[in-house]
């Protein structure tokens, strides 16, 4: 039949096409290496990320312990300390829900807040609670262990009171830094074994591509965790009058700058491909946007969202440690840095993902 | 003039080739909606969203909940009836119905395609497609004719005309043809592809791809008419198609148009496509070779040829109605829609919506996504229309929500075509105090950039 002619023309044409391309050298010097960028985040950001996590986890898990067994104020104050380790190096490694992470929903049950006191106090009380139901999330992870170890009483005696009068509490609060090691073992030991070269070898260019979605979810990260979460929510950007008390780690109350700085040098590092340890910085958004901008696109994008980022730094700077006495005292500074977040989130989530080709959350449907 | 009117009017041809493209279209359209069924988008696009974005005049048109599965049934069934010829007249007004009721519940998912494909199948309810090799000719000699009139063949190559060359015109313009935009930020992204993923971030390439697709679209119609040249045209149709289903997430169009520009070729190609069918099905086309030829009655044929003119005369008016409005159509895109734009721009925007309680005064800030889906969200962003028919929906929602006669403003920012994202809407405007009309939107920020061309 002539159709059959006619396709068997047409392959063997683009076949000819192709090959005769092939054929040229290929020197790849002006295409961007996605593969290094992936290795590059993986090898010196993630992986460092989860397990230097992973390892506070340990401390805070083995702190726990101590404390449920001989609840002094001394063990309270180790239990603090490996708390408040944990819970930094924790906002260094929750941009990355991808893989396992993501199937776990490790943020989710990590570090949801405000915690459901109520909850909480019902499942030590009852003793009957199932911490792997998405209904437990409310009270469970670093908030709901910031409740019980600065939330529970008004001082630090009457705290451990409560731990030495009812066994229970210590038993809810190691069940709690268990589950949090539990879950960070295993998104690191997913990463090391195997889902590394998983990762670093899908740099292909499809929604699913570990580019795409690892940008989009430090995306979604920046907008609902780092921007909304820490400072919109809570300064009322979204209800008609600030939240105070959603704050994160309410109960400790000086902490939540810290946990910001902590999550915003975090996100800037990652963009600029900063190395975990702080030796070095590799292959990043940084550079693939100084790639498209040496290609020929007019802006430079890449100076301009470091400099929002630094203009972010400098107003938080400005903040109380508690972020809870700066919404009471004074909201307005609060505001000022939510501006200035949400002036990065046009040019990272616009101008950025428009040069670097990037599908905003992997709209599956057709196109024109 | 009139006397060559009426002679082209006399002039008939076989029914074959509208046959086989009736057979064709069924099975494409049957495809497509199982396609759309099986990736879940039924429940995703119509069913799960809280709201939806409606057409100017069509607000009426909503989804029916899970009855909105019945729709799509309906229509799949309406397609297989088509594909057969069986109750053809039935099928094909159920289709379009269906099909068009689909499309209007939410402009979110407007694609020219699903525009094409209810164009299409409103024609077709007026041509003579089931004359031929079809159940309902197969079981009524009277309806069984081997000759149509040629204009209701002509009928569908002049919608695909239209459609190619003004897709064509549209790309006459600096954006496309001076800076390759926006293939210039879509082709170097699929670095990946085998073959010729390495050819893609070339310079070269990218305004080769552009030239060549805003020429292909101009000229391909003609290069179908013309028959000397068919056969090259069809060669370069399925390439073009191939390629852009390739590079491109357009789903199931690209097939289709290859298909739909069969209907080009001689009627003996078709009558060989027919003929292998029939033998497929242990039959043949022999009944069908009657010798008879479809004459209408005088009104009949006069009513049909006005009504066609008439869609006619629309189809190639319409598109030019961005005309009327001031502004880069591009960034207002006021007359964007229904006028074959296809791949012109990478749009990308923000919206950010601030509701003002009239009474207190109090503030506050919407997170989109607990209104809308992430596709949506995204759609809404960067069209000016979308963003207004959602600060009436806002306002209702927090007006419910106990705010007195609530504001409702937004701080937007779109970046067109690889250009730095610009505030889009007037931030000070109160878009509840806004109207939606064919008026030109004032409210929209001026682009401060040209981009010449149609």
């Amino acid at each position: 039949m002539k159709l059959l002619k006619i396709c068997t023309l047409l392959i063997s044409g683009l076949v000819f096409w192709a090959c005769s391309s092939d054929e040229e050298p290929q020197v790849n010097t002006d295409n961007f290496d996605r593969g290094a960028m992936l290795a590059n985040w993986a090898d010196n950001i993630i992986i460092p990320g989860y397990t230097s996590y992973t390892a506070s986890l340990i401390t805070l898990d083995e702190a726990s312990a101590v404390f449920a067994e001989t609840s002094t104020i001394e063990n309270l104050e180790g239990l603090r300390s490996a708390w408040l380790d944990a819970y930094t190096l924790w906002q260094k490694v929750s941009m990355f829900e991808i893989g396992k992470a993501e199937a776990i929903a490790l943020r989710d049950f990590t570090n949801i807040y405000p915690t459901n006191v109520e909850t909480i106090e019902s499942n030590i009380s009852t003793g009957d609670y199932n911490l792997e139901l998405p209904s437990s999330r409310v009270a469970q992870g670093f908030p709901a262990i910031d409740y019980l170890i600065n939330g529970l009483a008004s001082d630090d005696a009457l705290i451990t009171d409560k731990f030495n009068q009812d066994p229970k509490y210590g038993t809810y609060l190691k069940a709690l830094t268990s589950r949090l090691n539990t879950l960070a073992q295993e998104v690191l030991q997913d990463w090391e074994t195997g889902y590394r070269e998983a990762f670093i070898s899908n740099d292909g260019s499809s929604a699913t591509s570990s580019v795409n979605k690892l940008v989009n979810d430090y995306m979604f990260y920046y907008e609902k965790f780092l921007r909304a979460g820490k400072i919109g929510i809570p300064a009322g950007v979204f209800s008609n009058t600030p939240l105070s008390d959603n704050v994160e780690a309410f109960y400790k109350n000086d902490a939540s700058k810290i946990l910001f700085s902590t999550a915003l040098d975090a996100a800037q590092g990652f963009f600029n491909g900063d190395f975990y340890d702080g030796s070095g910085s590799g292959i990043s958004l940084d550079d693939y946007l100084e790639f498209i901008h040496s290609n020929g696109s007019s802006e430079d994008l890449n100076t301009l969202i470091n400099n929002q980022f630094e203009i972010s730094r400098s107003r938080s700077q400005m903040l109380n440690d508690s972020f809870f006495l700066q919404i009471e005292n004074d909201n307005a500074l609060m505001l000022n840095t939510y501006d200035a977040l949400q002036a990065n989130v046009v040019l990272l989530k616009v101008d950025m993902f428009q040069a670097l080709n990037i599908k905003v959350d992997f709209v599956d449907a057709d196109g024109d | 003039m009139s006397t060559l009117i009426s002679n082209y009017i006399k002039k008939t041809t076989r029914a074959a080739p509208l046959a086989a493209f009736r057979i064709l279209f069924g099975l494409m359209m049957l495809i497509s909606i199982i396609r759309f069924w099986s990736y879940g988008w039924v429940a995703k696009l119509y069913i799960n969203p809280k709201f939806h974005f409606t057409y100017y005049g069509f607000e009426w048109v909503q989804p029916i909940g899970e009855f909105t599965y019945l729709l799509f049934v309906i229509c799949a069934l309406s397609s297989i009836g088509i594909a057969l010829g069986y109750k053809y007249k039935i099928s094909i007004i159920t289709f379009f119905l269906t099909f068009t009721y689909i499309e209007l519940m939410d402009k979110t998912t407007y694609l020219n395609h699903y525009y094409f494909i209810s164009l299409l199948s409103f024609i077709m309810i007026f041509l003579p497609a089931s004359a031929y090799f079809s159940l309902d000719a197969k079981n009524d000699p009277s309806k069984r004719f081997e000759y149509i009139p040629q204009w209701t063949t002509d009928a569908i190559k002049l919608l695909l005309c239209i459609v190619y060359f003004y897709a064509g015109l549209a790309k006459l313009n600096s954006d496309w043809l001076i800076h390759a935009m926006p293939l210039k930020i879509w082709l170097p992204g699929k670095y990946d592809l085998p073959i010729i993923g390495d050819l893609l971030h070339k310079t070269w390439v990218i305004y080769a791809f552009s030239w060549c697709g805003a020429l292909y679209d101009l000229t391909i119609p003609f290069l179908l008419i013309y028959k000397r040249t068919r056969l090259v045209a069809f060669i370069l149709v399925v390439i073009f198609h191939v390629l852009t289903r390739v590079l491109f997430p357009i789903g199931m169009f690209p097939y289709i148009m290859i298909v739909s520009a069969l209907i080009f070729f001689d009627a003996s190609v078709h009558q060989k496509l027919l003929n292998h069918l029939a033998s497929l099905f242990k039959t043949t086309t022999g009944k069908f070779n009657n010798g008879a030829t479809l004459h209408y009655k005088l009104l009949t044929s006069k009513l049909k040829l006005g009504l066609l003119s008439i869609f006619f005369f629309i189809q190639l008016t319409f598109p030019f109605r961005h005309l009327a409005y001031p502004g880069e159509l591009f960034w207002t895109e006021e007359g964007y829609r229904f006028s074959w734009r296809v791949m012109l721009m990478e749009k990308a925007g923000i919206a950010q919506f601030k509701i003002v309680d009239s009474q207190t005064g109090e503030t506050q800030h919407v997170d989109n996504l607990e209104h809308l889906t992430a596709f949506q969200e995204k759609q809404m962003a960067t069209q000016p229309d979308f963003i207004l028919e959602y600060a009436h929906y806002l306002k209702d929602y927090y007006a419910a929500q106990g705010k007195t006669d609530p504001k409702v403003y937004v701080e937007s920012y779109v970046a067109l075509n690889g250009r730095r994202s610009k505030p889009y809407i007037d931030p000070t405007v109160n878009l509840v105090k806004q109207r939606d009309s064919f008026k030109p939107k004032t409210w929209i920020l001026p682009f401060e950039d040209e981009i010449k061309g149609f």
